[in-house]
């Protein structure tokens, strides 16, 4: 399993739009990839459960990638969450 | 004849019968299943059904309203096929034999509970968004076909509040306005009627009664008047009201678009004066090309209490949004003796007009000053912020002011909360003592915003609350357009911007002489904004500037 950390900078937080991006990219990778915030934790191909950590602007979370691709899943989602989030 | 109030959301005169929305509501029944799985693929279906209309509406969203409102149905879509809202629904069909329409409200109801419990506005908001998905989706397991206008005359649509896939669906060509008893200026019934050009009220609450179904109704969206049954001296008023904006409108068809520009082809920015959020809307109708003057005072007189952080941000954001890019000037807190606030618990003054006001309070109180400064810092990374300061009269408070600016940026920094690094820092020209000293103060800000009301008052020591003043009380005094002129010659000498944000500027008669002394912005109601382009277009400084300037520096009075 890999993981980081990673500190929101999009001003509106995890919201409904950045929420379906994540989800429809982590669909592109067998790993599973959840997002933990306070203990709280969410798939993120589950779009409301995401939606429902209330991630806000300037909130630090905890990404794990965990499956046969995490190499390739690890770099592609650390790059999509540095890309737009 | 009845008249009933509510909230005008968007502008405009409406009159025609009151139509009530029709909303069918089947009842949704709990029972057991025998065939679980056929139960199950009845549901598969109804989704996949559900996800198909969403697809069309997002696209004649996209054709009406924009990518915005698009982007909410392709997020009811992705609702929809929600992996944890999906295996709820499934669990209840497979593994209590539960029929398809009562997993789903039953589903739909626990996850909009979820998002109705967080502590986000927005994200609440989204409750409303799963209910209206799951809808949907009753609505196809029970073959419920939604409510449409079935009249042959277009009407005024009355509701209790109407979902964004409900107003979408209706036939616009039907419509002359909206009215609900629910809802807000940001709901999506006011959005599109403002999209569409015609009224909205909203907030009439039980006072709009379906016992009115099909009789005559005026209505007009700035005011939020409802009347029913109108009497024919109204119905008349009605009428030349809405044919002053027909014309209105012929003259915004006619100047939208175009420059300020004079027939020599100078420029001047028109920007507009603004008291609340709601009011971007008239600014964005009437082609205004930002906000010179947003006056935050409505957070204070609207609340009980101190506005927070987090409630002036919201305020302040949704503004700079709106405006997409364009400037927005946000005056801070003005308030003294004469607008009293119980909560600010401000002595007593002889004389509030001189008294602690303004900028004097928030120098005085850094915690409560602070608080606006980070709420429109933390703003400013929405827009084109600019933030402006009233009631200066001497370099030091500004020294202050910027200080504090330093401290708040710091702070946001350390915090990793973002902002904006071109944020623009103004003061208003509105006591002779900045004017005298503009030359000072032209060193230490980005803009000058000249508040004539005030400026004009302290020249002439005239209280403009004082009607028996009469005469004595003069906007056009030389002295005002002298001071104005030394302001923007200092300004221009230091590379700083000038506005005339007070009354004045929209005074049709003094805009050669604007445009002679070289002011750079006008920012006027929104409703003035195209009678002053009209006014602009109209005028060739060639032939006005040089006999107005000469006539200012003159030391000779004219005959009258």
């Amino acid at each position: 399993m890999k993981s980081f950390e990673y500190t929101i900078k999009d001003p509106t937080g995890i919201h409904a739009r950045p929420a379906g991006m994540l989800s429809r990219e982590g669909k592109k990778y067998k790993s599973a990839i959840t997002v933990i915030k306070n203990g709280k934790s969410a798939n993120i191909l589950r779009l409301m459960a995401l939606m429902g950590l209330g991630v806000k602007c300037g909130e630090t979370v905890t990404v794990t990638v965990e499956g046969e691709d995490e190499d390739t899943a690890f770099e592609g989602i650390k790059a999509f969450f540095e890309a737009n989030l | 004849m009845i008249t009933i109030q509510g909230k005008g959301v968007s502008t405009g005169i409406g009159m025609g019968p009151l139509y009530f929305y029709r909303r069918t509501k089947a009842e949704i029944k709990t029972y057991t299943v025998t065939d679980t799985e056929a139960e199950w693929q009845r549901f598969k279906d109804a989704q996949t059904t559900a996800i198909e209309q969403l697809g069309v509406l997002a696209d004649k969203a996209r054709e009406e309203a924009g990518d915005e409102a698009a982007m909410l149905f392709e997020t009811h879509q992705m609702m929809a096929e929600d992996l944890d809202y999906e295996e709820a629904i499934q669990a209840l069909i497979q593994e209590e034999a539960r029929n398809a329409e009562s997993a789903v409200a039953d589903t739909a109801a626990q996850f909009a509970e979820m998002f109705a419990s967080m502590d986000d506005a927005y994200m609440q908001g989204r409750a409303a968004d799963v209910k209206d998905v799951s809808q949907r989706i009753l609505n196809i397991l029970m073959g419920v076909v939604q409510g449409g206008i079935n009249s042959e005359v277009p009407v005024l649509l009355a509701a209790d509040d109407l979902a964004p896939s409900e107003t979408i669906q209706l036939d616009k060509s039907k419509i002359l306005g909206f009215i609900t008893s629910y809802g807000s200026g940001s709901s999506h019934t006011a959005i599109l009627a403002r999209t569409m050009g015609i009224p909205a009220i909203v907030g009439l609450g039980d006072a709009l009664d379906p016992i009115y179904e099909g009789r005559l109704v005026v209505v007009d969206g700035s005011t939020g008047t409802v009347i029913i049954e109108p009497t024919d001296e109204i119905f008349a008023d009605f009428v030349s009201k809405r044919e002053e904006q027909l014309r209105q409108r012929a003259l915004l068809e006619q100047l939208k678009g175009e420059e300020n520009i004079t027939k020599d082809g100078k420029t001047i920015r028109v920007y507009c004066n603004i008291g609340s959020p709601e009011d971007v809307h008239a600014v964005q109708v009437n082609d205004g090309g930002g906000i010179g003057l947003f006056r935050s005072e409505f957070l204070y007189l609207n609340s009980s209490t101190y506005p927070t952080e987090d409630e002036q941000f919201e305020a302040y954001k949704s503004v700079l949004t709106q405006m997409n890019g364009k400037e927005v000037i946000i005056r801070t807190c003005d308030i003294g003796a004469d607008k009293q606030i119980d909560y600010f618990e401000l002595p007593k003054e002889e004389n509030p007009a001189m008294g602690m006001r303004a900028l004097r309070i928030s120098l005085s109180r850094p915690g409560f000053f602070r608080t606006q400064l980070r709420a429109l810092y933390r703003a400013s990374a929405y827009g084109n912020l600019g933030i402006m300061f009233p009631m200066v009269t001497s370099v030091w408070e500004v020294r202050e002011v910027k200080r504090l600016i330093e401290d708040v940026k710091h702070d946001l920094r350390e915090e990793g909360i973002p902002y904006s690094d071109h944020v623009e820092i103004g003061i208003m020209i509105e006591t002779p003592a900045a004017a005298v000293l503009s030359d000072r103060l032209a060193k230490e800000v980005d803009f000058f915003s000249c508040g004539t009301n005030d400026l004009t008052q302290y020249t002439l020591a005239c209280d403009r609350q004082n009607n028996d003043l009469g005469r004595f009380y003069d906007p056009h005094h030389l002295s005002v357009v002298r001071l104005l002129k030394m302001v923007v010659e200092n300004a221009h000498k230091n590379g700083v911007w000038v506005g005339i944000c007070g009354e004045l500027g929209a005074d049709l008669e003094m805009t050669e002489t604007f445009l002679a002394i070289g002011v750079d912005e006008l920012s006027v109601s929104p409703r003035a904004v195209l009678p002053l382009r009209n006014k602009i277009r109209s005028i060739d400084t060639t032939e006005t500037s040089p006999a107005i300037l000469a006539s200012i520096d003159s030391d000779e009075s004219p005959k009258f």
